[in-house]
């Protein structure tokens, strides 16, 4: 035979001898149920009448849109049908071995969404403004994106960044002190990037040279920088308030033109430096572990470091500089504390920011794009409970509270699906 | 390029793994390093690659000596490396993976993937390749995956190139394929190092052979030395790798599978209805190349897969949709194919491990209570029936040898009322020494009336143990044949061919 | 790592955790470099995070005392610094440090001294006290501090040694405590030890059935642990700050404060040592709670099955054992001890009625306790009884020198991280590398195997 001849022979496409079925589960319609049923219930049992008001356009918009104004109760049902609707058909994708494609499951969710506020703001003589509800959206969800973008760096080099948390938390503090004293949020902006960096080294030293198990590094870090924050807010930050812990904040810049667009205008084009610094921040993070060599191997260090090691990578090199930069931009999302949001820090005040943040890595499928849009979601479902406080919304607080966190165990329970973190990530890279 | 290493030595702790090694490779010369697992042939190719540092000795290329402290180094130096665990990050594509580690940009850092298609396109056109550069690397064949990473070496521009026992998981045919590459690089004017223990191989591609044991040089080789001088050479005293055993008394009780599909998590048929029997009192050995469906052929048999269907009786009795427990509960035996993963915890003792299955009741455990004593007796017994070399029954199992792991394996699966015994590749990474006693136990079980299943992707082992063959391919039978067949048959077998064209062919 | 390392060979690098082994021999080792070099072959599988979380585990927790007494020392030495830095005198004395070097020295002993001997005064001894009962009240504040931290320690710990990492002992105490003090003050008219008995077994059962979600939901979806149990503590935040707001539930009567009426007597938990100490009854349920799990880790079946699970999944499967059901029992059973500390804060601890707080951060502390203790029921003990000195003294020390007790939680996290990088703290003291010291050895053959094992 010829070795022609042999290479056709190998090189024949696995499909002509092995049969591939698409195997499914019914993980997303036991989701999508168990929503409906849920919403259905929360119809009947909490019955709303009247009309509710959505306000598009702020008072000073350039281009006034009407408020639309809805009949509460029919409007809801009508979404409840959409929903159900759905549901029915991804029932039947389901059992015609097909997966649910993920445009419906935002129909669904859109639906459900459109439906819960007409609800919730049925009768309510004051308007439901979605311009706040999206602009606080996009507000809340800064530390989420950042963090995200931070946790989807570290672990697509290898190294799980549990430890998001203590980087957002220790940045919104250094951002903090270095705002007061220098009377500039640029400086704290720095600073802050820093302290990240920061956090990062240390948890690259214990899980990257020491190999120390990187959850528990995470976690530890962040009980750490709670209490070293927590100390020196009380030691230091406290006693000379006035100089230490009163910061200059980012003040909104409405982008000519672009800010007068209906609704998205003053939702995205009027914020502060950091967000629009977080708009270009997700596409760049993409681009660069997609299509620069820095990207390459940095996921190819996450994925097989032995491999990339066998090519002349060094592998520790590469993932300190991974996490440091990670905790870098984890430490933006923490200036957004005391820079953008508050003028000055509190004891734990990110109150947990960082562990939604891993949740949306996760949600994210490891992308920084996904991740960065289930931040964004995390930040409307922490919004949604000031907005509807505003209208008078007859759910208990508390429970709108609870709706990021649900929302979340929904996703990882049902939702995600077949995802694959990369494959060393969590594993310390022992040469030889 | 001249490839020398001088004196060679590296030692782990007590271990010399290479004692003051001398290899001279020519360029334009295929030289096979040729021992037995674990006599320092990895360990002295990670030396030369710059992946250990040596203790002693030097590395001369074309007499100059070079000081390696990385994988980088050596590859600068037109050293490349054909690893037997591919280094292939599985899901980059072929060109990502070809570029790694050199790659070349253009403007704003953009990774020039065009370039690394190119390259990859051109060298596959030099050896008739056809490696598409856009493929992910997972989705493809282990053959194909091997010719990338030659690629990844050539693309290098490598002198010298290590093929690390690259025949592991080739068909015969792919494995001829593979040496009419190598003949092609030679020819070319490359040093080729072609490390294996596998002898035929050697003796048909090989233009010189050291052989090395324990960690020494042991002699060196023509390719016109017979199998038995190179065995003997290789393992010390003369081998013999026959099994004793008489002709099976064949019995009416027995498994039976029917049209049996099993499909992975992805989706894909890896066993594709497959119908075959073996009877209490013989040995049916599967043979394949690694990954045409042995492993999920086992595990299905274990109840171990999710997504079955089809038949599987033992006795008679429907097997299928069981729960493990309650298939071992049956008297199945299994000897999985990676005792590290499946078949042991390491962590834990060998008292421990040889209870592993048997966790939820009498005898090792009374009314919710591991008992103690009975255990300790039991794997005393256990211990020297089986010749497991440790210092006592406390000793972690992660601290055997392969071969003394594998006995507390076989321990464990034996000591139980069986009426079914599958074992998958029961002897890989064993010694020698335990290899005859694990075929002997094999041969025991099997007359006593068992029927038994062997997985092995050794054709010598397939051939020694078997009462019958079953070859698959891609997740099909392509035929059960006796064991007198001869091999060159087999080997085409192995890669697909029909027995009859098989046999025609070979005619 | 995802690729099959066993085939390498042994790497130069020693690592913790091998030390004080005998060596069978080089004939053994020689097998083994065999073993490895063949055994690899198969494809590895996805890595696993659970039996990598009890590789790191135990190898973090290998070392020897000298380790950790070095790590408590570096911890504490860092505590230090944190101190002196912001004292007040001292901060004075050193502007004028290079005039009266003397001045900055004194402030830092007094500050230093100060904080630490506080430290001691409200955790073991209190050397001032007029009489004997006022002396060694500090011990048995200490003991009552350890009561939960034992509790939910071991609650970890046990998820630990079955693989799996419980984050959720917040939600699981604060379920605990509601349904604890529910029973407790919501039914009236059961006699002491009955009613008493009632609390801790609703406390213990809702701690169960919150974590035991967990291990449902990760069972079944394979949502991650980690995840599901930090959204649960939020869940549970949640709804009993709603149950406290909302008269009728858990808010106290004709109260606008988010706190539970007081816990009758009759479901209380007894005074261990009198009506003169704060130690209750509390201590020996968790000290009865030590001798039981480690009965169910070492002599049980079930114990067994977790320890199998929690090392090596998948050859548990192939043992025949359920998996899955090992991860729910397993959750379940640590959130039940989890519940414990959340019964005993609210039984024993606070039971002037509660708030939300009540979990007073014991679910987080229980974390670093069940890693110091080595995820090992005794050492679980040992680390309670040290962090709840901690706590003791901690809040002595924030009263008398007006060190903010948060200086405790650094001391603590920095003690679990150094005892979990011997080799830093070994090369910060120079102390000899016991993996180099003792030849023959063989460091990596383990690591493989551990490896290949995960």
């Amino acid at each position: 035979m010829s070795a022609d001849h042999k290479t056709t022979q190998l090189d024949a496409p696995l499909s002509e001898t092995t049969r591939t079925v698409t195997l499914v589960t019914w993980k997303t319609v036991g989701v999508l149920l168990v929503v409906t049923v849920l919403y259905a219930l929360l119809l009947i049992a909490v019955p709303h009448s009247g009309d509710t008001r959505f306000l598009l356009s702020q008072r000073s918009d350039f281009f006034q849109i009407p408020v639309i104004v809805v009949p509460a109760a029919p409007f809801a049902w009508a979404c409840g049908a959409v929903m159900l609707a759905v549901t029915a058909v991804a029932v039947v994708l389901t059992a015609r071995g097909r997966r649910t494609p993920l445009w419906l499951v935002v129909i669904y969710s859109l639906a459900g969404l459109a439906g819960f506020l007409a609800w919730a703001g049925a009768g309510s003589p004051r308007d439901l403004s979605i311009v706040g509800l999206l602009g606080g959206a996009v507000l809340w969800s800064v530390p989420f994106v950042y963090g995200a973008l931070g946790g989807v760096i570290g672990e697509r080099s290898g190294v799980v960044n549990i430890a998001i948390e203590a980087q957002l938390l220790g940045a919104a503090f250094t951002a903090a002190i270095v705002s007061s004293i220098t009377n500039s949020a640029f400086a704290g902006l720095f600073a802050a990037v820093f302290a990240g960096a920061l956090v990062a080294l240390v948890l690259g030293l214990f899980a990257i040279t020491y190999h120390v198990n990187q959850v528990i590094v995470g976690v530890v870090l962040n009980v750490l920088v709670v209490g070293l924050t927590s100390f020196l807010y009380s030691q230091v930050l406290v006693p000379s308030a006035e100089t230490l812990n009163s910061t200059t904040r980012f003040a909104s810049i409405p982008i000519p033109v672009l800010s007068d667009i209906p609704v998205l205008g003053p939702v995205l084009f009027d914020q502060p430096l950091p967000i629009y610094l977080m708009f270009i921040a997700v596409p760049t993070v993409w681009y660069t572990l997609n299509r620069t060599r820095w990207g390459l191997r940095l996921r190819a260090v996450g994925e097989h470091p032995k491999a990339a090691d066998t090519v002349g990578i060094d592998v520790v090199r590469t993932r300190y500089n991974a996490v440091l930069v990670a905790g870098a931009v984890a430490g933006l999302g923490g200036a957004f504390y005391t820079t953008v949001y508050l003028s000055q820090f509190g004891e734990n005040m990110t109150g947990g920011a960082g562990y939604i943040a891993l949740a949306a890595v996760i949600f994210g499928k490891w992308d920084p794009i996904r991740s960065a849009f289930a931040g964004l979601l995390f930040g409307f479902a922490s919004n949604l409970q000031n907005v509807l406080s505003v209208v008078g919304s007859p759910v208990p607080s508390q429970f709108m509270l609870m709706v990021p966190y649900v929302v979340t165990l929904l996703a990882v329970a049902g939702l995600v699906g077949r995802s694959r973190p990369p494959a060393a990530s969590g594993e310390p890279y022992i040469k030889g | 390029m001249l490839l020398e290493l001088r004196g060679i030595t590296k030692r782990f702790g007590a271990l010399v793994a290479n004692d003051h090694i001398d290899l001279v490779v020519q360029p334009g010369e295929i030289h096979s390093l040729l021992g037995e697992n674990g006599a320092g042939k990895s360990t002295l190719m990670n030396v030369l690659y710059g992946l250990y540092d040596a203790d002693e000795g030097e590395i001369l290329l074309d007499g100059v000596v070079q000081n390696f402290s990385g994988p980088g180094d050596a590859m600068a130096a037109g050293i490349g490396m054909v690893h037997q665990h591919f280094m292939l990050v599985p899901v980059f594509t072929v060109a990502e993976n070809v570029m790694l580690g050199h790659e070349q940009t253009r403007g704003g850092g953009r990774l020039d993937l065009e370039a690394a298609r190119a390259q990859v396109k051109e060298i596959s056109a030099r050896f008739g390749f056809h490696v598409d550069p856009d493929a992910v690397v997972e989705d493809l064949p282990v053959g194909v995956q091997q010719r990338v990473e030659i690629i990844k070496a050539l693309s290098r521009n490598a002198d010298v190139l290590v093929f690390d026992e690259p025949t592991a998981v080739l068909t015969p045919q792919e494995t001829d394929e593979l040496m009419a590459i190598m003949r092609q690089l030679r020819d070319e004017g490359s040093a080729i190092v072609f490390i294996t223990h596998k002898l035929r191989e050697v003796r048909e591609v090989a233009d010189r052979i050291t052989v090395i044991r324990h960690g020494k040089v042991v002699g060196e080789a023509l390719p016109t030395a017979s199998d038995a001088e190179l065995a003997s050479l290789m393992v010390g005293r003369s081998v013999e790798l026959r099994v004793h055993k008489g002709s099976p008394q064949l019995r009416d009780n027995g498994l039976k599978v029917a049209n049996l599909v099993v499909t992975n998590e992805v989706g894909t048929v890896v066993v594709d209805d497959i119908s075959f029997e073996v009877r209490g009192g013989e040995v049916l050995v599967v043979a394949g190349v690694q990954g045409n469906g042995q492993t999920e052929l086992t595990e299905a048999l274990l109840g171990l897969e999710h997504n079955v269907s089809g038949s599987i009786t033992l006795d008679g009795e429907e097997l299928v949709g069981r729960s493990v427990r309650r298939i071992l509960d049956e008297g199945v035996g299994f000897v999985p194919e990676d005792r590290t993963l499946d078949g042991l915890i390491g962590e834990f003792t060998i008292a421990e491990n040889l209870m592993l299955d048997r966790s939820d009741g009498p005898p090792f455990v009374k009314a919710g209570a591991l008992q103690l004593p009975f255990r300790d007796r039991f794997a005393k017994e256990k211990v020297a029936e089986f010749d497991v070399r440790t210092q006592g029954i406390t000793t972690q199992v992660g601290r055997l040898s392969g071969g003394n792991q594998q006995k507390v394996v076989l321990a464990r699966e034996l000591s139980r009322d069986l009426r079914l015994f599958v074992a998958a590749q029961p002897t890989r990474g064993v010694d020698v020494g335990s290899i005859e006693f694990i075929h002997k136990r094999i041969v025991a079980t099997r007359d006593a009336g068992v029927p038994v299943l062997v997985v092995s992707t050794e054709l010598d082992e397939a051939v020694a143990l078997a009462d019958r063959i079953m070859v698959m391919y891609r997740g099909t039978v392509v035929g059960i044949v006796p064991a007198d067949t001869p091999r060159d048959v087999l080997g085409l077998m192995m890669a697909g061919i029909s027995p009859e064209d098989a046999k025609g062919e070979v005619a | 790592m995802s690729a099959p390392e066993s085939n390498t060979g042994p790497g130069p690098e020693p690592t913790s955790g091998q030390e004080g082994r005998l060596d069978p021999g080089t004939a053994e080792e020689l097998e083994q470099e065999r073993a490895r070099e063949a055994g690899g072959a198969a494809v590895a599988p996805a890595a696993d995070t659970e039996s990598r979380l009890a590789k790191g585990l135990q190898q973090a927790m290998s070392s020897n005392w000298t380790v950790s007494a070095g790590a408590v020392l570096l911890a504490v030495l860092a505590g230090s610094i944190m101190i002196a830095f912001t004292d007040e005198e001292v901060k004075e004395a050193s502007a004028y440090f290079f005039a009266r070097p003397q001045d900055t020295l004194v402030a830092l002993g007094q500050a230093i001294g100060g904080a630490y001997s506080a430290l001691f005064r409200g955790s073991v001894v209190n050397v001032q006290a007029p009489d004997f009962v006022t002396a060694i009240r500090p011990l048995t504040e200490t003991l009552s501090y350890a009561t939960p931290l034992i509790a939910a320690g071991l609650g970890v710990a046990l998820a630990f040694r079955a693989g799996l990492f419980n984050i959720g002992g917040q939600g699981q105490m604060l379920m605990a405590a509601a349904a604890a003090g529910w029973v407790g003050f919501g039914i009236s008219g059961v006699p002491f030890p009955l009613h008493l008995l009632m609390a801790v077994v609703a406390g213990v059962a809702a701690g169960a059935l919150w974590a035991g979600l967990a291990g449902l939901l990760k069972a079944r979806t394979g949502a991650h642990e980690v995840i599901v149990t930090i959204m649960l503590n939020y869940v549970a935040f949640y709804l009993i700050a709603y149950l406290l707001a909302t008269p009728g539930l858990l808010q106290a009567p004709g109260s606008s404060n988010p706190k539970t009426p007081p816990t009758p007597e009759s479901a209380q938990l007894p005074p261990l040592l009198g009506e003169r100490f704060n130690l209750t009854w509390g201590f020996v349920l968790a000290v009865l709670a030590v001798v039981g799990v480690w009965w169910l880790l070492n002599r049980s079946s079930v114990g067994f099955s977790y320890r199998a699970v929690g090392e090596n999944p998948r050859a548990a499967r192939v043992a025949g054992i359920d998996t899955g059901r090992a991860t729910v029992s397993s959750m379940l059973v640590s959130g039940g001890l989890v519940g414990l500390a959340g019964v005993s804060q609210v039984l024993g601890g606070v039971t002037t009625g509660f708030s939300s707080d009540i979990d007073a951060g014991i679910g987080f502390d229980a974390i670093t306790v069940a890693l110091l203790g080595g995820s090992n029921p005794w050492g679980v003990l040992a680390a309670g009884i040290l962090f709840g000195a901690f706590k003791a003294g901690g809040t002595t020390m924030q009263a008398a020198e007006g060190v903010p007790s948060d200086i405790v939680l650094v001391v603590q996290s920095l003690i679990v991280l150094f005892i979990a990088a011997p080799p830093l703290v070994r090369a910060i003291f120079r102390l000899p590398d016991p993996t180099r010291r003792r030849a023959p050895k063989k460091p990596k053959a383990t690591r493989n195997r551990k490896e290949a094992a995960a």
